[in-house]
This record gives C-alpha cells, sequence and structure tokens, in this order.
C-alpha cells in the first residue's frame, strides 16, 4: 500500500487499476471508495465498473469517452475518495453444513488432482494451517465475519476475506488441476479468499461443506433475491453458521416451498476501528446478528 | 415459430449483447462474431442487433412452422433448404413447412442466422444472449436442443427476398489469424525473452476453444518473472491476488497456454494477464476453429482505437446500405 495505484489499458474498452499487489483489508477498502464515487458520476461512455480485491477495472464505450480522459477523472476521484475508511453495509449470516457428503463425493472424484490424495479438503486445510483438526479448522472458519471482496469469476459468485490479522488468516492453494465439476452452492476456499460457488461447474477451490442458501438465481423466487438476481455485493459483511444434517435438510425444505429467508441486518464498519484491534471488534458485528 | 429437429453442436439465441452486469459476474455475452450477427439481421430487414442464432462447428436441422425471410452470414457452412443448395449473406424465402440443415463450416466457426422479426425470447438484463454458465438469457437459458420451438418476432416489412451483402463487405476468413493485442496489465511481470517470444511465434487454437475462452499452444512456455508471491496471490509465478478479467485480455495459467477470454469470459480471477485483443480482432477469434494458426502483433492503444474506427465505419456503411 505504500506505491501509487497502477493504471494500465485493456485495450481499447477497458481501464484496469490495481490498488496493491497483495491482498488487504486496506487495498480492497480503497478500490471500493474509488469505484463507489466513480458510479456517482454516472460518466457517459462507461458501461461497467468492477470491483475486485485489490483492483478495479472500468469497461467503457471508447466513442462516448475518450480513454485518457476517463483515465485523469479517475484520477481525480482517487485523490478524494482514498480517504474513505468506514462503510455502512449489512451483515449476513450463511448457514453451512461443513463436511457435508456432496463435496465430499466430488473431492474424492477429483482425489488424483489434489496436493495430499489421502486426506480430505478440510484435512489438509487443517493440517497446513498448523490447525489440530478439522473441528478447529471450522472454529476458525466460522469464528470471525468475512468482507465480500468481489463477486464474479461466475455469476454472482462472491470471494470473501477474513476479518482476522494476516498471521490468522487461513490459506490453502488452489487444486493442482482445476476440477470439472463443483456442486452448487459450495463454500470453497484459494489463496487466502474464500467463496460459495454460485451455481454448478469447474472450479480450483478447496470445498469445506455447502450452504442450503441460493445466492444467485435468474427465476429469482426467494424474498431476499426479488431486488436482484444476484444476492452478493463487495462491501457485504458474511458471518459462517455451523448447521447440522437435520437442520440442512430443514432449510432446503424451505427454499423449496419458496419460504426460506436470511439474517440480514445493517451495519456500520470502521477500517480504523478493525485495525486498533482486530480481535474484538468483528465480535462487535457478530453480535448485531444475535 | 422454428422447431429444432437436431440442435447443431453448440447452437444459442445471441444479439450484441448485455452491458452493465460484468460487475455481479455476468459477462457481456451476445454474438462472437458481431458483424456477422448484424449482416445477417440487416438482410433480412431487422435491427442490427436483433436476437439470432449462433451456430458453432456443426450447425443445426431446422423446421420453419410458417412463412420467413432468412439469412446466414459468418463461417462457410454447407446449407440444405429441402435438399437444395442456398447461398450465404443473402435474404432467402422460406416456407413454412420447410427445413433448413446446415452442416459444418469450412472456413470459420460460426454462423449467424437471423429471420425477419429475430428470435422473440424475453429480454433477460437488457439482453436476449445466453449466458449458459449463468443459465440466463436466451431460450430457457442454456443452448438448444431437439424439440425447441423458438418464437419468432414480427417483421419489419423491410427486408427483401435476393438481397444480399456486397463483396467488399463480406469477410475473410480461415488462413493464418493476425491478432493485435495491446500489452499490458501485468505485461511486465514477463520475461524480456517470454515477451519477445510470444509475439514471434505462431500459435494453434487448441480444443477448448468456447464462448467463454480461447485456449492456444504449440509457442513456447512464457517465463515470468521471479518474485517473492505477494500476499494473497498464490505460489505460482503466473499467479495474482484475483482480479478482473478484461473482455479479450490473455492470461497464462503457469506461462503454458495463451487464453484469450471472450463475450461469456469468466469476469476474474487470479492469473496474470499479458495484453488485451482490440476490440475490433475480436470477431476473428470467435471465428476460429480448432488447430487454426495465429500470431499475436503488438500494436498501441491509439492503433487500437483507430482499428476500432475502421471496424465501426465498415458497420455504419452495411447499416446505410440496407437503410438501417
Amino acid at each position: 500500500m505504500n506505491r501509487p495505484i497502477r493504471y494500465s489499458f485493456g485495450a481499447d474498452e477497458h481501464l484496469f487499476a490495481e490498488v496493491s499487489e497483495s491482498m488487504s483489508l486496506e487495498a480492497f477498502f480503497v478500490g471500493m471508495a474509488i469505484t463507489r464515487a466513480l458510479e456517482k458520476l454516472e460518466l457517459e461512455g462507461v458501461l461497467d465498473i468492477c470491483l475486485a480485491n485489490a483492483s478495479f477495472q472500468v469497461r467503457f464505450d471508447p466513442e462516448l469517452i475518450d480513454p485518457q480522459t476517463l483515465l485523469d477523472v479517475v484520477k481525480t476521484v482517487e485523490v478524494k475518495a482514498v480517504a474513505e475508511r468506514s462503510l455502512h453495509t449489512r451483515i449476513i449470516e450463511i448457514p453451512v453444513l461443513y463436511n457435508d457428503p456432496w463435496t465430499h463425493e466430488t473431492l474424492m472424484r477429483f482425489r488424483d488432482r489434489h496436493q495430499d490424495p489421502s486426506a480430505t479438503d478440510l484435512e489438509y486445510a487443517a493440517r497446513i494451517n498448523g490447525l489440530a483438526d478439522v473441528e478447529a479448522f471450522i472454529a476458525a472458519h466460522s469464528g470471525a465475519p468475512w468482507f465480500v471482496s468481489m463477486v464474479g469469476f461466475v455469476a454472482g459468485l462472491p470471494f470473501m476475506f477474513q476479518m482476522v490479522e494476516r498471521e490468522r488468516q487461513l490459506q490453502v492453494p488452489k487444486y493442482l488441476r482445476p476440477r470439472t465439476d463443483t456442486p452448487k452452492l459450495t463454500l470453497g476456499h484459494g489463496g487466502c479468499f474464500g467463496c460459495i460457488y454460485s451455481v454448478r461447474g469447474a472450479g480450483g477451490y478447496q470445498m469445506f461443506g455447502v450452504t442450503p442458501a441460493p445466492i444467485y438465481d435468474p427465476q429469482q423466487t426467494l424474498e431476499y433475491l426479488k431486488a436482484h438476481m444476484v444476492f452478493f455485493r463487495p462491501g457485504d459483511i458474511v458471518q459462517f453458521k455451523p448447521i447440522d444434517r437435520a437442520a440442512y435438510d430443514q432449510a432446503v425444505a424451505e427454499v423449496e416451498a419458496g419460504t426460506f429467508d436470511l439474517r440480514i441486518r445493517a451495519v456500520e464498519f470502521s477500517l480504523d476501528a478493525f485495525l486498533a484491534d482486530p480481535v474484538n471488534y468483528p465480535k462487535t458485528l457478530q453480535e448485531v446478528l444475535a | 415459430m422454428i422447431k429444432v429437429l437436431k440442435p447443431g453442436l453448440a447452437t444459442s439465441v445471441q444479439d450484441l449483447g448485455r452491458e452493465g452486469y460484468y460487475h455481479l459476474g455476468i459477462p457481456p455475452s451476445g454474438a462472437l462474431d458481431q458483424y456477422a450477427l448484424t449482416a445477417a439481421n440487416l438482410l433480412v430487414g431487422n435491427a442490427p442487433g436483433a436476437a439470432a442464432l449462433e451456430c458453432t462447428l456443426l450447425g443445426p436441422e431446422l423446421q420453419f412452422g410458417e412463412d420467413a425471410l432468412v439469412a446466414f452470414s459468418g463461417a462457410y457452412m454447407g446449407a440444405l433448404l429441402d435438399d437444395v443448395q442456398v447461398p450465404p449473406d443473402t435474404a432467402l424465402q422460406v416456407r413454412a413447412g420447410q427445413v433448413l440443415r446446415l452442416s459444418y463450416p469450412k472456413v470459420g466457426a460460426r454462423l449467424y442466422l437471423a429471420v425477419a422479426g429475430g428470435i422473440d425470447v424475453p429480454v433477460v438484463l437488457g439482453s436476449r444472449s445466453t449466458y449458459a454458465l449463468g443459465g440466463l438469457g436466451g431460450f430457457n437459458g442454456r443452448r438448444l436442443v431437439a424439440g425447441d420451438e423458438l418464437p419468432v418476432g414480427t417483421p419489419s416489412g423491410k427486408g427483401k427476398v435476393g438481397a444480399s451483402l456486397p463483396m467488399a463487405l463480406r469477410q475473410s476468413l480461415g488462413g493464418e489469424v493476425e491478432l493485435r493485442v495491446v500489452p499490458g496489465l501485468y505485461y511486465e511481470r514477463l520475461q524480456p525473452s517470454a515477451a519477445a517470444s510470444f509475439f514471434a511465434e505462431p500459435w494453434t487454437v487448441g480444443s477448448e476453444a468456447d464462448r467463454i475462452g480461447y485456449r492456444f499452444k504449440g509457442g513456447s512456455a512464457l517465463s515470468f518473472q521471479p518474485r517473492e508471491q505477494p500476499f494473497g496471490a498464490g505460489s505460482d509465478p503466473s499467479n495474482i491476488v484475483d482480479s478482473c478479467y478484461p473482455i479479450g485480455s490473455i492470461q497464462v495459467p503457469a506461462g503454458l497456454e495463451p487464453i484469450i477470454l471472450h463475450r461469456d469470459a469468466v469476469s476474474g480471477g487470479g492469473y496474470a494477464m499479458i495484453g488485451t485483443v482490440i476490440s475490433a480482432d475480436l470477431d476473428l477469434v470467435g471465428q476460429m476453429q480448432p488447430n487454426q494458426k495465429a500470431r499475436f502483433r503488438e500494436v498501441s492503444l491509439d492503433d487500437a482505437l483507430a482499428a476500432r474506427q475502421q471496424y465501426k465505419k465498415k458497420l455504419k456503411r452495411m447499416a446505410e446500405l440496407f437503410g438501417a
């Protein structure tokens, strides 16, 4: 974070900006502040403003906005926006059946593509993160909330960054070769990022469990998907809640009946408060859900 | 109504695509060859961006429920209307009950079949294009299957049987393709020797080439500068902290096989991109067949903008010709 934002054009339709080479909440915050400020300008010719973990991208139509003019505007916005240190957002409780039978069946099918074919993804992740066992890993994974730091790869898939000090970040490599299959709504993890696979498909992240909660649905059946077919937005805060098989089955039945809902609360996040006390501050966010 | 007797290899409804949802992981989609889609539409009197069928590598077999004016453009596929050969880039009268059979392309990969009135599927997020990975848009969010019945909109009446595209406005496809690339994004991460060989050597389209991306093989492996990997980036030198992917951007996972992302792109990920194919050349990518050869040529952003103007001028000439 001690160097300026690096800008580069993705040919004639994209302006790419790398806030930081490495991931941090601060880098994410800078990108979020700039992209939000840019959105407010409603510039003609800007087709899409995409925020990623520590970078962002503007897709534009060069007939409507000159690339150099766009770059100048973004740089002007950058100067004002980097001071943004707090965020008005929402915290969402996502129920998770860790160690579920479906991701287990899938990970067994693709064992030859894994670093440690003799262990499950959870066992492997626990071991290389220095945790005693799978239970300890699940406790760490669901112990502190996560920031949605990017939505993408495929429709509505959230990338998440856990709200803990760097030393406590859970880190795992991706599969040696990507799988051709991942169950829908799998909880994945690659590098320092968690994700929820919004649709069934290829994937390279380690698999830890499934959530019964749909997060992308073009039919928009459930109440919380009525506003948009994509549920997550960058800046959302997620708290995972371990559930057992009975609770999972109950939730799936509710999804099918169209009555399932999520626990969502408004919350104010302060980057400075987090940096000052990264252990205790996230607990105050979790309390909002109680 | 058009009944799908045989779906072909990968036939889907596409228009010019949807903008504004890439930040949620929903890519633009739309015809990979936008020029050919536009040509087919104009020939039958449609708006340039009406929804048509994109037929890839093996065409479908379709039965028409009513009389229709149709035209196809793009890849050169054999086409039979009730066993009589019919020409490309020409507005054709089809009678109710007739069957149009498209075969495989001699050159090019994608044929666009337009019907006067357009394929009348619902508009989703501003477009009728199919985004199959997300089960969105098009006909039930997927490629066509046998038995599908496609609704057709009301023709404008402007289309004329026998209208054809002047030779000067037809595309030349096949052979070794030159793709112009603006280096950038994470280009500086490449070793200078790798940057040089990327542009110097010929590449071949691999078997993994679809609407999401085109994978190339045959060139030397590209090595990245060694570095201590930044936190969150992953251990391979080709890894970056997951970022956005421009449409047309070129990534090289593990330095092995470059992939050009196209209009159904995954919107982001953790592989360094070394440059972006200019917008004017994306149609050419979408017309490449597996095993076809390509060379990448380095150009500047100004070159890309000039090429885009040329491309748009050609589109405008075509639109003027058909009074659209």
